[in-house]
Formats: C-alpha cells, sequence, structure tokens
C-alpha cells in the first residue's frame, strides 16, 4: 500500500513555474561598483544632481560598512564586484500608451498573470511593474491623477514631483541605516512611488509586480509610499525570477510615511526564484522595510514569503506618534536549502502606541526559518501595548525552527503579550483527516491553510488566493 | 458486516495481532477489552488503514468488499469511522470545517448533493445538545487546547453527524471522570439503530455499565481467547486480566 | 523577641517528634536522615535559583515552636470561616487530627481517609505498609530544605486512599487551621497529606489552609500517587492569616492514561509558597496545574511549577493568574521538561499578572527544556494593568470607577473560577474574590467569616 508521504510526493514536485527567461535585449552596465557606475546609473536615468550628491554620500558610507553577521543564515560571501547594477530593457524611451510596451514583456507579464492591461479594469488594481530594475508600465494613472493621488515609477517621480522625493527619501531608511540599504541608496534603479493627498482613500489596490530577468544582474529597487493626513491606501508587491544557477542579489527598500491619521496597508507576496532542490540558486534577498506613523496613524505590513534563496527582511514600524499603530503579519516558508531569518521591529514611541505581530514560520525539507522580532517600548510610550505570537511549523525533521524575540520594555505602564509555539505536521495529523474521509492532497492543504489562516485574512481577497495556491505549490513533496 | 479472519498484523517487524477471529452484524455492539499490549488498538488501527502496521496474513471483508484494498479515506467514506484515542491537533483549521469537508467528502461518494452551510449548521446542532458540546467548541480549531474529556466528546460528536454504519471506538474512556464519562455514553446509546454496528475497544469494565455490549470478547497476546456476554466483562475485572492469561495459555497450547 | 535561636528551636521541635510520635522504625529512620539533611541545606537563601525572588529571611530569623493543642473556643472560631461543608473530611487544628470535627462516613466502602498519626501508631496492618511504601518517595529530602523539615518532623496529617475500580463522586475536605496561643509567640505546623487512588479509580480532595491573627509558619508536603487511568481533581486554598506564612509543596506521581487537575488558590499569608511537581509517568496522562493568588499591601506569593513530561502522548496544560496591589510581590516560575522518549507532547503554559499599582511587582520566568522533537509546547505570559478602555466604557454606562475595576478584575479571574468543578468552593471564591477587591470595603484579602 502506498504511504501518505508517497502520495504527496506524487503530488509532483512541481517546479518553479514562474522560471521562464524573456528573450529581450536589455541595456546594462559592465559589473561591479565604483563612483563612475553610480554616476552612470544616475546620468542613464536622467537625475538632477541633488540626487547624484545622495547617492553618492551613500556609497561612500556603504564603503566603511560591512555585511551584517548577527543574521541566522549562512551563505558564501557576495563578491559585490561581480554584480551588474543596472539592467534595463532595450525599447522606447517613454511609453505612450501601454500597446507600446514590448511585446516580449508584456506576454512575461501576462504569463506571469499580472493585470497591467486596461481590460483587467474590473480587477481594480493599479499596477507598476518593474522589469529587471525599471519601470516599464503603470496603469490606472490618470483616474488617479483626477484624485491628486501620483503612482508612478521612481523615476518619473524625480522628474515629476522631485519636492516630494527629496522631502521623504530617506526619512525613514536613512541611507546609512544598514549595509544593504546604503548600497541600494548608492544604487538603486527604479521602482514604485506613491503619494495619496490629504484625506482621499485611494478607491483601488496599487500594486507593483518585480521581476528579475537578466542573468548576473541584481535588483536595487526603492520603494516609497507617502500618505498624506487622513489618507488610505492598500498597496501590493509582488516578486518573481528566472531559474539561474547563480545567486542574484536583491536589495530593496521601501520606506512608508504615514502622517496623521493616514492608513497604509502594505501586502507583499515575495516569490522570487528559491533555488533548485540541492540549494544551487537562487535570489538572495536582503531587504529593508520600514514605515513611520504619526499621530493615529496605521502601517500594516503582510508578507506571504515562499520564494528566495535567503531571505533577510524585517519590516517594521516607527510608531512616533501618540495612539499610533503598528501591524505585522507574516508567513514565512522555506522548502529544501531555502533559508530565512524574518520578522519585524516594532518600535513604540508615542503614547498609546499599539503593536500586533503574527509570525507563522513554515519549514520543510532543509529549511531553516528564523523569527526575529524587536518590541521596543521608550520611556515615554505610556500605555503602549504589544501583542506578539510567533508559531513554528515544522514538516519533516530536517528543518528547523529559531525564534528571537526581543522585548525591551522602559515603561511600566505598557502591556507586552508574547506567545509561541512549535509543532510538527505529521503522518499522525493527515491521517485523522484521512480517516474523515479527506484525500492527502486536500488534508495537507487543510492543515497548512489553517496554520496560516491569521496571516492570510489580512491580505486582499485577490492575493490570499494566490497565496494560498503558492504555499500549496512550495510545500508540496516536503510531507513525511 | 465485518468478518475478520485469521487476522496478523505487525508494525516495524514486530507481530501484534496473532490471528484474529471476529464477525460484527449490523444492529450489535461488542466490547473489545484486554490488558495493555494485547493489540486492542492496533486492531483498531488495522481497520481504519493505519500505514504503519502491516497485515501479514489473513482477511478482513467490510459489507463482502475486501477491506485491506481500500484507502483510509475510502474505508472513512464507505462509513467506518474510528473514534480516536489519541485525537489529533490540527491548529488554525476549525472543527466545523473540518466536519463539513467530512460530511460532505461521504455524501458525494453516497451520491447525495453535498450540504452547504445553512443545512450542515442544522444538522448538527442537535447533535452538539446530546453531547453537550458548545457552539464555541464548533468554531475552535480541531481538538487544539481542548482537554482530554472534550476531545473525547468532540470524537463522538463527529461520529454523530458522520453517522457512520461501523463505529470503532478507541479506548475512548481513559482519563475521563464519570460525568464526561456519563455523556459520552449517552452519545454512543443515541447512536445505536440496527442498521449500525458499534465495536467498542477498552481497558476498563466501567464504561460497558454504560454502552451495554452483546458480545464481550477478551484479547490477549494479539488473540481473541474468549467471548461471552456482558457478564464476562464483570468476571474479568473481578478476576483481573491474569486470569485471562491463564486463559490464553490453554488457549495457545 | 524570643531567647531560642531559630536553629536550636527547629532541634528542640525534631526532639520532641521524636520522643512523642510514634511511628514505625523505617519512619523514625526517615525522619533522623531528614533532619540531618535540613541541617546541612539551612534555610534557603536568594541565592538559591529556585528562591531568587523570594525572600524567606522573616521564616529563617523566626524561632518557631511547635504549636500545641489549641484552646476549644479560639479553635472553633479559627476554624469555621474554611468549612466548606462538603460532607466528608477532616479537620486539622495545630497539625493534629480532631476527630469531633472530622467526618468521612458517607464515603464508599473501601475508601480510606485517615490521620497519619493514627496509620504511624498503629499495628503493622496494611493501611501503615502502604503508607509506609509510598511516604517520601515523591517529595525528595535531598534538595528541598523546607520539605526535609516537614518530613523529619513528620508526625500527624492526611492519608487518603482510594481502591481500584471505585469512583468518590463526593468531595473530600483536608482542612487545616493554626489557632496560635494567646501571648502571640510564633508557633509552626508540619502537615503532611498522602493521597494514593488506584487503578481507574476517581477522586476530589480539597486542602484548605487557615490561621489566627498572629505568626506562625504551614510548611506543608503533599504527595500524590495516581494509578493508571485514575482520575485525581486537586484543590489548594490557601487563607492563611496576614501574619501567617505559608510554605507548600506537592508532588505528583501519574501513571498510564491517568488525569490529574490541581487548583491552587492563594489568597491570604504574608509569603506564600506554592510548589507544585508532576511527574507524567505513563502513556496518555492529562495533567492541568492551574493558580490564581491575590496579593495586596506587602505580602509575597511564588508559586513554582515544575511538569516533568516522561512518556509519550501526554499533554498538560497550565494557567496561572495573578492580581496584585499595592507593594504586593508575585513570582511565577514554570518548568516544563519534555524527556527525548516523551513524543508527541503536548505542553501549554500560560501566566497572567494584573498589576493594580504602580508598586506591585512580578517575576515571571517560563522554563522549558524539550529533548524529544515531535512535541508541541507553547508558553505565554501577560503583564498588565486594567484596560483603560474598558474601564472607562464602563464608567460611561454609570458605573462607580471602583465599580467597574472589580467588574473588570472579576472578569479577569473568571475563566479561572469557571474551572472549578466544586460549586461550594466556585461560590466561596466568588464571594471573597468580591469581598476583597480593592475599593470594595474589604482592604485585606484575608477575610474572617
Amino acid at each position: 500500500m502506498a504511504t501518505s508521504t508517497d502520495n504527496i510526493e506524487q503530488l509532483a514536485n512541481q517546479d518553479y513555474k514562474y522560471g521562464f527567461v524573456t528573450d529581450i535585449d536589455a541595456e546594462a552596465v559592465p559589473p561591479g561598483l565604483n563612483e563612475e557606475i553610480i554616476r552612470i546609473i544616475s546620468a542613464k536615468k536622467g537625475e538632477p544632481e541633488w540626487l547624484l550628491e545622495w547617492r553618492l554620500k551613500a556609497f561612500r558610507v556603504w564603503q566603511t560598512m560591512t555585511e551584517p553577521q548577527w543574521h541566522n543564515v549562512h551563505f558564501p560571501p557576495v563578491d559585490f564586484q561581480d554584480i551588474i547594477y543596472y539592467s534595463a530593457p532595450k525599447q522606447k524611451p517613454k511609453l505612450e500608451s501601454l500597446d507600446d510596451l514590448d511585446p516580449e514583456i508584456k506576454a512575461t507579464f501576462d504569463k506571469l498573470g499580472v493585470p497591467i492591461e486596461e481590460q483587467k479594469m474590473m480587477a481594480g488594481v493599479a499596477v507598476d511593474a518593474v522589469f529587471d530594475s525599471v519601470s516599464v508600465a503603470t496603469t490606472f494613472k490618470d483616474k488617479l491623477a483626477d484624485l491628486g493621488i501620483v503612482f508612478c515609477s521612481f523615476s518619473e517621480a524625480v522628474r515629476d514631483h522631485p519636492d516630494l522625493v527629496r522631502k521623504y527619501l530617506g526619512s525613514v531608511v536613512p541611507a546609512s541605516d544598514n549595509f544593504y540599504a546604503a548600497l541600494n541608496s548608492a544604487v538603486f534603479s527604479d521602482g514604485s512611488f506613491a503619494y495619496i493627498p490629504k484625506g482621499v482613500k485611494c478607491p483601488m489596490e496599487l500594486s507593483t509586480y518585480f521581476r528579475i530577468n537578466a542573468a548576473q544582474t541584481g535588483q536595487f529597487e526603492r520603494t516609497l509610499l507617502v500618505a498624506d493626513e487622513g489618507a488610505t491606501v492598500s498597496y501590493l508587491e509582488g516578486c518573481t525570477a528566472p531559474m539561474r544557477d547563480e545567486n542574484q542579489l536583491h536589495a530593496a527598500v521601501v520606506e512608508l510615511v504615514a502622517l496623521d491619521d493616514a492608513t497604509i496597508k502594505y501586502s507583499t507576496v515575495q516569490n522570487w526564484y528559491p533555488g533548485d532542490k540541492d540549494g544551487k540558486g537562487g535570489i538572495y534577498n536582503f531587504v529593508t522595510k520600514r514605515g513611520k506613523a504619526s499621530t493615529n496613524a496605521k502601517i500594516t505590513w503582510t508578507q506571504v514569503e515562499t520564494g528566495s534563496a535567503i531571505t533577510w527582511k524585517y519590516p517594521s514600524c516607527i510608531l512616533q506618534g501618540d495612539n499610533a499603530v503598528g501591524e505585522f503579519y507574516s508567513v514565512a516558508v522555506t522548502n529544501n536549502h531555502q533559508q530565512a531569518d524574518t520578522g519585524t521591529k516594532m518600535l513604540h514611541l508615542g503614547k498609546n502606541t499599539r503593536s500586533t505581530i503574527v509570525s507563522k514560520g513554515i519549514s520543510a525539507g532543509k529549511g531553516q526559518n528564523t523569527y526575529r522580532g524587536l518590541v521596543r517600548i521608550g520611556k515615554n510610550a505610556k500605555g503602549a501595548r504589544n501583542f506578539s505570537q510567533c508559531d513554528s511549523l515544522l514538516i519533516g525533521d530536517k528543518c528547523g525552527a529559531h525564534t528571537f524575540p526581543y522585548l525591551e520594555v522602559r515603561n511600566t505602564s505598557s502591556q507586552v503579550e508574547h506567545e509561541a509555539s512549535t509543532s510538527k505536521i505529521g503522518e499522525d495529523q493527515i491521517f485523522y483527516c484521512r480517516q474523515r474521509g479527506l484525500s492527502t492532497e486536500d488534508a495537507v492543504n487543510m492543515i497548512v491553510n489553517g496554520f496560516c489562516k491569521e496571516v492570510f485574512r489580512e491580505l486582499p481577497m485577490e492575493f490570499a488566493v494566490e497565496a494560498q495556491k503558492l504555499l500549496g505549490v512550495s510545500l508540496e513533496g516536503s510531507v513525511g | 458486516m465485518l468478518e475478520v479472519t485469521n487476522l496478523h498484523a505487525s508494525v516495524a517487524g514486530r507481530g501484534i495481532l496473532r490471528g484474529i477471529d471476529l464477525s460484527v452484524q449490523a444492529g450489535e455492539v461488542h466490547a473489545i477489552m484486554g490488558p495493555n499490549g494485547s493489540g486492542k488498538s492496533t486492531l483498531a488501527a488495522v481497520l481504519a488503514g493505519r500505514e504503519e502496521y502491516e497485515v501479514t496474513a489473513g482477511a478482513v471483508t467490510y459489507d463482502g468488499q475486501d477491506l485491506l484494498e481500500m484507502e483510509p479515506e475510502e474505508r472513512a467514506r464507505e462509513g467506518i469511522f474510528l473514534a480516536f484515542q489519541y485525537p489529533v491537533e490540527i491548529p488554525g483549521v476549525n472543527n466545523a470545517y473540518l466536519l463539513k469537508a467530512a460530511l460532505n467528502e461521504v455524501r458525494k461518494h453516497r451520491g447525495e448533493p453535498e450540504l452547504d452551510a445553512m443545512d450542515f449548521m442544522a444538522l448538527v446542532k442537535d447533535r452538539m445538545q446530546v453531547l453537550h458540546i458548545d457552539q464555541d467548541l464548533l468554531k475552535r480549531p480541531v481538538n487544539e487546547g481542548f482537554s482530554g474529556g472534550e476531545k473525547k466528546r468532540n470524537e463522538i460528536f463527529q461520529m454523530a453527524v458522520l453517522e457512520p454504519r461501523l463505529a470503532i471506538m478507541d479506548e475512548t474512556d481513559s482519563g475521563l471522570d464519570i460525568d464526561a464519562l456519563r455523556t459520552v455514553s449517552a452519545g454512543v446509546n443515541a447512536m445505536r439503530s440496527p442498521e449500525r454496528a458499534i465495536l467498542v475497544v477498552t481497558h476498563y469494565q466501567r464504561l460497558l455499565n454504560y454502552i451495554v455490549p452483546d458480545v464481550v470478547h477478551v484479547l490477549s497476546n494479539g488473540r481473541i481467547v474468549k467471548s461471552g456476554g456482558k457478564d464476562l466483562a464483570l468476571e474479568l475485572e473481578e478476576k483481573g486480566y491474569g486470569w485471562i492469561e491463564g486463559v490464553a495459555e490453554q488457549v495457545g497450547a | 523577641m524570643t531567647t531560642l535561636a531559630p536553629t536550636e528551636a527547629y532541634a528542640d521541635a525534631f526532639e520532641a517528634v521524636r520522643r512523642t510520635a510514634a511511628a514505625p522504625d523505617g519512619i523514625v529512620d526517615l525522619r533522623r536522615r531528614a533532619f540531618e539533611r535540613f541541617t546541612a541545606l539551612g534555610m534557603p537563601t536568594t541565592r538559591l535559583e529556585a528562591w531568587r525572588f523570594t525572600n524567606v529571611a522573616p521564616i529563617a530569623n523566626t524561632a518557631f515552636t511547635l504549636a500545641v493543642p489549641a484552646e476549644r473556643e479560639a479553635a472553633k472560631a479559627d476554624t469555621a470561616p474554611h468549612a466548606l461543608g462538603l460532607g466528608a473530611g477532616l479537620t486539622f487544628i495545630n497539625g493534629r487530627y480532631v476527630a469531633p470535627a472530622s467526618d468521612v462516613s458517607a464515603l464508599p466502602a473501601g475508601v480510606e481517609v485517615l490521620s497519619l498519626a493514627d496509620v504511624l501508631a498503629s499495628d503493622g496492618n496494611e493501611t501503615r505498609a502502604a503508607v509506609e511504601a509510598h511516604l517520601a518517595t515523591g517529595a525528595g529530602i535531598e534538595n528541598e530544605a523546607f520539605t526535609a523539615l516537614n518530613t523529619a518532623l513528620l508526625h500527624d496529617g492526611a492519608v487518603v486512599r482510594v481502591p481500584a475500580n471505585t469512583v468518590v463522586e463526593q468531595p473530600i475536605q483536608l482542612l487545616f487551621v493554626t489557632s496560635p496561643p494567646p501571648g502571640g509567640e510564633p508557633v509552626m505546623t508540619h502537615p503532611r497529606v498522602l493521597l494514593v487512588v488506584g487503578e481507574n479509580a476517581q477522586v476530589r480532595v480539597v486542602e484548605s489552609y487557615g490561621g489566627g491573627d498572629s505568626p506562625y509558619l504551614t510548611n506543608t508536603v503533599t504527595e500524590v500517587v495516581a494509578g493508571p487511568s485514575a482520575v485525581v481533581d486537586h484543590y489548594k486554598l490557601v487563607r492563611e492569616s496576614p501574619s501567617g506564612y505559608h510554605i507548600g509543596a506537592m508532588h505528583v506521581r501519574l501513571d498510564r492514561a491517568a488525569n490529574f487537575s490541581s487548583h491552587a488558590v492563594t489568597l491570604g499569608g504574608a509569603i506564600v509558597r506554592n510548589d507544585a511537581q508532576a511527574l507524567l509517568d505513563g502513556e496518555g496522562v492529562e495533567c492541568t496545574l492551574n493558580g490564581l493568588y491575590l496579593a495586596n499591601g506587602r505580602r509575597l506569593v511564588d508559586n513554582h511549577t515544575t511538569i516533568h513530561h516522561a512518556q509519550p502522548h501526554c499533554s498538560s496544560h497550565e494557567l496561572y493568574k495573578g492580581i496584585l496591589d499595592g507593594e504586593a510581590h508575585a513570582v511565577f516560575n514554570g518548568k516544563i521538561i519534555v524527556a527525548i522518549d516523551a513524543q508527541k507532547t503536548d505542553a501549554k503554559q500560560t501566566n497572567k499578572a494584573l498589576l493594580l499599582s504602580e508598586d506591585a511587582q512580578i517575576n515571571t520566568k517560563p522554563e522549558l527544556e524539550i529533548f524529544a522533537d515531535d512535541v508541541k509546547c507553547t508558553h505565554g505570559a501577560t503583564v498588565g494593568q486594567l484596560d483603560e478602555d474598558a474601564l472607562f466604557y464602563l464608567r460611561a454606562r454609570g458605573l462607580g470607577l471602583e465599580q467597574a475595576r472589580s467588574v473588570l478584575i472579576h472578569a479577569f479571574a473568571g475563566d479561572l473560577l469557571n474551572h472549578i468543578a466544586i460549586e461550594p468552593i466556585r461560590d466561596q471564591l466568588d464571594v471573597l474574590l468580591l469581598a476583597q477587591l480593592p475599593g470594595s470595603g474589604g482592604g485585606s484579602f484575608h477575610v474572617a467569616g
């Protein structure tokens, strides 16, 4: 009789289905990093002098820094001189309409299911698509503009809204913040920018799809989101990359600014190429994401991390104003040789600030999953509250789960709760479901999705469905 | 309904069942008693199709079908229900959701239409009352954070909803206090019917005061060494399992 | 100020017990060894990890003498508030069994509820042999000074034996009251409880502790041995007076498929230490340790628990809740050990404390030692104040501040109270809790009457 382990393995060790390469010409700079490269990038993008200076300053800081060693992931040292820091698909310099988009790129996004066509209007999602390092298409721009909402590529924002960019760039993640943030500040090529004016509730989900295509290329995009007083926005981010044998570096920076009474919801489904079963290839995903919440503002990070060979990211909230709220909901999956060291920082500065952390780590194969979180309640954060819940699910006995919650409470009127659990999905649970009449496949899906439910609940509907599917694919062949 | 013939089974190469013969007809309640390690739970597991157990000889037919050829979920859909000795926790999956999925699998199998949420809730409501199941318990993740008594009640509750034709209760009484034992027994008794057979696996006689069996079998060392009426259980409790081991030796000789 | 040094007082007490309390040779020898251990260990200090936050200097610096039989009327007055009227139970005043205040006639045949002193003084019958066989097997005298001291001075207490397959539906109360002498010199008692529950048997036992208003020490040790599939509910109500010190240790050994639950409620005492240790020594055991403690003034309440999962498929649940006011100090230390063979263990520990004042303090520490790989262990700790929003909401609905506070505090304790299956206890706790909440006029958590 076939064991259920066999059955699950037969469910196909489905390969990474986003792993195709798009065959288009790319315009790239030579590998390596020096001030000259930065000047080339800045010049190619026609940037103003202040931005070049900002980049060069970041580069000089970066040169004095070393890579962080405290994390719980292991990989051979990255040769930062062997990376191509700028690659752009060759095409007309400026698109008049989506019809002008290179058909190959358009086909790629179609394959990915990215709704960049206007006909997807029904989906009600405005998309900015970043291909390698350059934003190639932004939809619904006009409709948004009617409300005063700016949603465009970072380069366009630098050109068309320099004051906004200059005011907020680096205001949440300074160039000197950490090694990878400094690198990004020096070489970032594009990304997304959104500004929601005072009191405006953005009527649709804003979305960016990131795609690394070219070989040997690093992707260093920069996202800056500003919700002015009383504004509300929900933003989605998705990522994929082709299958390649070498590791590729992705070092992004995301900055969120939520002014008084503003609400920002930032959701990520990260599905960069994770490498093959033997751990060859895959993306190194070293990302700095942080938001600053003013009085009564709220920032919610939701992430489903199924891809990348290595994930290193801690979407954080600086709860600066009184009554500010920070939330972090995360599902991180590591299968085969994937490693993830992820979590959040909640820095409570204002009075009555609140934060919620729900982290679900799933480890399968030889995957290693680390939750690392910091909750800091400052001296003046009277009445601050935090609730943290970190659950780990182990599938098989060669994987690992690690939990490092750091609590720093400098205020007696605050309330901090922490819960943690580690459990194992096993034959027992699957057999129990089968004895009740469910198939093995349904049983595994039910168990894993049940475990992640609290996080999926936070995702916009479309994303939640995609995330559930993704999870199934990421874990296939892993139960035993 | 269930015919077990010369059933031998082993786990990890160790022989546990060594020639079980058992015939259960619809409408009957059979109790299987025996000391720890006699093979009671193994028998229950083999009937449900647990894969760690290897059947090395013998046959089992269920309504004339070869039971041993069927996958666990097929057996479940055909109406075999195992109330687990150690009910498994499934975090995040709520009790009602699992039960609805299970019920609809069974209904699909029978060619009946699937139930929607409304009909499902109507169905479970009266079953909940018999077993003192709170609405709240239905919404909680399967068995997670349940006390031992709640887990056992939940098993019987699932059984009441799924309406199996052959119900196997594996030491459902262990760890239950007297009140919970009464509740669980009431739930089981409410299910007794001419179409349904119940196999009660237990270590102690007390449960059989409440669920009165038609036949009592005593299992020792992987074989049924004695069968009789409900008084056999009382006799067994009085004389202890040592008595039956003596009987077993005679049978084995 | 007494002229006697504390150590001399203990030596005198040991000598008195040796001379007067009849016991078989094995027990006499046990006492001697225990006294040697106690002498070697000395009173614990905060340098020991297990006593790091619990300073027992006020006990260590006091010369307690063994309590003598109490004056009748005073004893009656001190005992009355603690009697639950459960219909079956033994009463001990000043550490000694009081037959006229005890009645266990209503219990099923074969169930033994006896005075330990009577058992030890009896001829070598089966009961005495069983007591000798079990005594001090769970509660080791090697490392715990207070347990060693209790054992050295072992003379009376309760023996409860339930034969196999017997269900005792009626709860049994064991009431221990100290009625200090009128002069107010410090006295001590060292009660011992032994609970042996046979296979597939069921019993509920309530231990109650209280005393009069003058310094005394209750140093109690309880040992529970539960056979396969036994169901045991244990309640401990500590309502010592504001000048009473209470040190209690409970050691529980659980066989296959046994189901044990403990509810430790601490409402009184100047310094209270409850140690609970459970060994899950068979497959399929279910063990629940619950606790509720209230402290105000400068009182200190320390709960230490150890749950040792030695076998597979066992589950343990632990929920401790504390309410602290004034300058009260609480300690919670919850250790869970999961042995390498204890696969499929499910252990859950939760500790919540509610601080009603800026000066109240709690030290809470979960300790998980997990050696098996297929287990589920969860721990959670919360320390917090009353929810300002909820308070405001209630006040906006017309409740006074104090009333709103007491509603919320009561709600905080509610889920623990709901776990208490013996109605007279739950009712009494409900009343006590309400009476003792800050602002309800109680002031003190020790309420007589």
